[in-house]
């Protein structure tokens, strides 16, 4: 006589429930602010991605977009017939389509810069942590006065170095590759600082010593048997460092060197419309703002919940 | 002390040496400067005279006795003297640092004392809401929103520019005249916001940790009146990290402005910054990080001396470990 086995749809039930009652998901459910920002987040994910399909106009497409439809309001009707929801810009790009897009172009930087700046702080922590001696003493000397310094000061300097060695007629093509780059680096250590005090404890563990025994070598031990233990808290430097880097992106492209105008982000948008801001098209400038708020402002909460909800002191 | 002074002198050493090794190796200054119809000889002449062409040692060395004596060179896009640029665009920059690190320890000290002392009260909590909302914002937002409100709505006060300003010998200061002290109001209060909200709430934890100890409550025990426990107990033991924390801060107020700037068009150095990084200006960038870079040091030496004075237990140390 045999248990039954349970089928694959019993099992995913259970791992469902289990996740359910978790401590995490608790924390989750009783809280009103963590709920809305998770939706909000998500619901600006989705129309982020979207965007090629529910924008009423391709915002990247210079030959979509007309010049006697300038400075519509919201609400208006353009001469190809799209209803404006909220207005046109000067050159007659339809504003909500642009901030559909340019959500796209924030959130894709910074996704993408925080899985750089991971990987970066997470693999020199642990070889800080794991190899110890000066190795450890350089990367951390390194990352401590990095950590002094604003991110965004970091950010500009690595941008504007790395302008130096591109040819200008190419700026504009990677600038998005660059604006990562250059956001990437400037969060790497507080990855670092993290994972390598976490290694610190479990290199003297016997799982390690063992593995030592049985002859791996130490890029193995440190990548497939120490990581995985260390990578916990790393989750939630990301998620606080997401909305950390989607400000530090609209920021510098807020300052005119981030991606160019012809791809614009919601900073982008901004900076634009604010030259508006004095003669009256206030719907150029008010909808992105507006659209950057909930987003930072729910990335944000999101990060803060879950940094109190995995804080073992706070229970 | 004397290693204190070793570490801050090696950090700086270390900032030398990535501007230093900005100005060698990024990019070729001589070609965002020369036209198409430039000759070869002409090129050849302004690579020497901006001393490109001599040795690397002799380069470095160069860069090393002149950044000490506060010169960088000529700005590759503007052919003027980069301390000269630095100079006249110094007093406005610190005008406007110094003035919101006032702001925000004036301002975040007497919140947090409130939000302290009525911790339960419908104030505070509706403060400690905004001030959490505002730290999300970027400040670049909260900047073009004052602009909205107290310029273009209300018309109040002015969104761009110093206003006029009056010289004191080298410096210039726009406290002096109405339009300059009317410039200021809202930059202050965009690049003081952030550090407000931070002293408050540090204020705010301190205030409430005193609260716990032993002292307070045996003041309350002695039944001594509610402001001298609050005020002069309490807050006294409070503020001693939080003069650290404002004095750490103002490195970070300083490289802040460089947002500030841009948004009001303030004519300071963070705006000269951004340029110079649009056009990779390197001389300008790598002065900038130079500036930025004393600035923190400097600042974290003074807390350190701060320290010092304030500790006894700090001097006597010198002592016991010899």
């Amino acid at each position: 006589m045999s248990e039954p086995v349970p089928s694959s749809r019993q099992r995913f039930r259970a791992r469902l429930a289990k996740v359910w009652d978790s401590d995490l998901a608790y924390s989750f459910r009783s809280s009103p602010i963590a709920i809305i920002a998770a939706c909000m987040t998500a619901v600006l994910l989705v129309l982020a991605l979207m965007a090629p399909w529910i924008a009423p106009q391709d915002a990247f497409d210079v030959g979509a977009v007309r010049l006697e439809d300038g400075f519509l309001r919201p609400l208006e009707r353009g001469s190809s017939g799209i209803l404006h929801l909220a207005g046109t810009d000067s050159q007659g790009r339809d504003v909500l389509s642009a901030i559909l897009y340019g959500a796209r172009i924030s959130l894709l930087v910074g996704f993408a810069s925080v899985a750089f700046s991971m990987a970066m702080g997470v693999a020199l922590g642990l070889v800080a942590g794991f190899l110890g001696g000066r190795v450890d003493a350089v990367i951390m000397r390194i990352a401590d006065v990095q950590l002094s310094f604003p991110a965004i000061l970091i950010a500009l300097l690595v941008f504007g170095i790395a302008r130096g060695f591109i040819h200008p007629s190419q700026h504009e093509q990677v600038a998005v590759y660059v604006l990562i780059i250059s956001i990437g680096l400037s969060h790497w250590a507080s990855y670092a600082r993290t994972v390598r005090s976490s290694t610190l404890v479990e290199r003297n563990k016997e799982y390690v010593q063992a593995a030592r025994v049985m002859g791996r070598d130490t890029t193995a031990i440190m990548f497939e048997h120490v990581m995985p233990n260390v990578v916990g808290p790393v989750l939630v430097i990301a998620t606080i460092n997401l909305a950390l880097a989607v400000i530090e992106e609209a920021t510098l492209s807020f300052l005119g060197v981030g991606v160019p105008p012809t791809q614009p982000s919601l900073g982008t948008l901004i900076r634009v419309g604010q030259q508006f801001l004095f003669s009256g098209e206030w719907w150029i400038l008010l909808f992105p703002a507006i659209a950057l708020i909930i987003l930072s402002l729910s990335i944000n909460l999101l990060g803060d919940w879950l940094r109190d909800a995995l804080n073992p002191r706070l229970k | 002390m004397i290693r204190a002074f070793a570490q801050a002198i090696a950090v700086l050493m270390a900032v030398a040496l990535i501007a230093f090794s900005m100005f060698r190796y990024v990019g070729d200054p001589v070609a965002n400067m020369v036209g198409a119809e430039t000759t070869r000889e002409e090129i050849r002449e302004l690579r020497e005279r901006l001393g490109l062409a001599d040795p690397l040692p002799v380069q470095f060395a160069r860069f090393v006795t002149n950044a000490v004596q506060g010169e960088f060179g000529i700005s590759y896009r503007q052919g003027r003297r980069v301390s000269t640029l630095i100079a006249e665009r110094l007093p406005a920059t610190l005008e406007l640092a110094l003035l919101s690190a006032l702001f925000a320890s004036v301002f975040g000290t007497m919140l947090g004392i409130y939000t302290a002392i009525r911790r339960h009260g419908w104030l505070s909590h509706v403060i400690m809401t905004v001030s959490l909302i505002g730290v999300s914002l970027p400040t670049f937002l909260i900047g073009i929103g004052l602009i909205y409100l107290f310029a273009v709505e209300l018309r109040w006060l002015p969104s761009f520019g110093r206003g006029e300003v009056v010289k004191l010998g080298w410096w210039t200061t726009g406290l002096l005249t109405e339009s300059g002290r009317k410039s200021l109001v809202l930059p202050v209060l965009t690049l003081g916001f952030f550090q407000l909200t931070l002293i408050m709430r540090l204020v705010r934890a301190q205030m409430l940790e005193t609260f716990r100890t032993d002292y307070v409550k045996f003041s309350r025990a002695r039944g001594l009146p509610e402001w001298r426990i609050n005020f002069k107990h309490a807050l006294a033991n409070a503020m001693i990290p939080v003069v650290t924390i404002i004095g750490l801060q103002l490195g970070a107020v300083v490289a802040f402005a460089i947002i500030t700037e841009s948004v009001f068009q303030w004519p300071g150095l963070g705006a000269m910054f951004v340029q110079a990084v649009q056009f990779v200006d390197i001389p300008v960038m790598a002065a900038y990080l130079l500036f930025v870079g004393l600035v923190f040091v400097a600042t974290n030496l003074l807390v350190d001396l701060f320290y010092v004075v304030l500790d006894p237990r700090l001097r006597s140390d010198r002592t016991t470990t010899r």
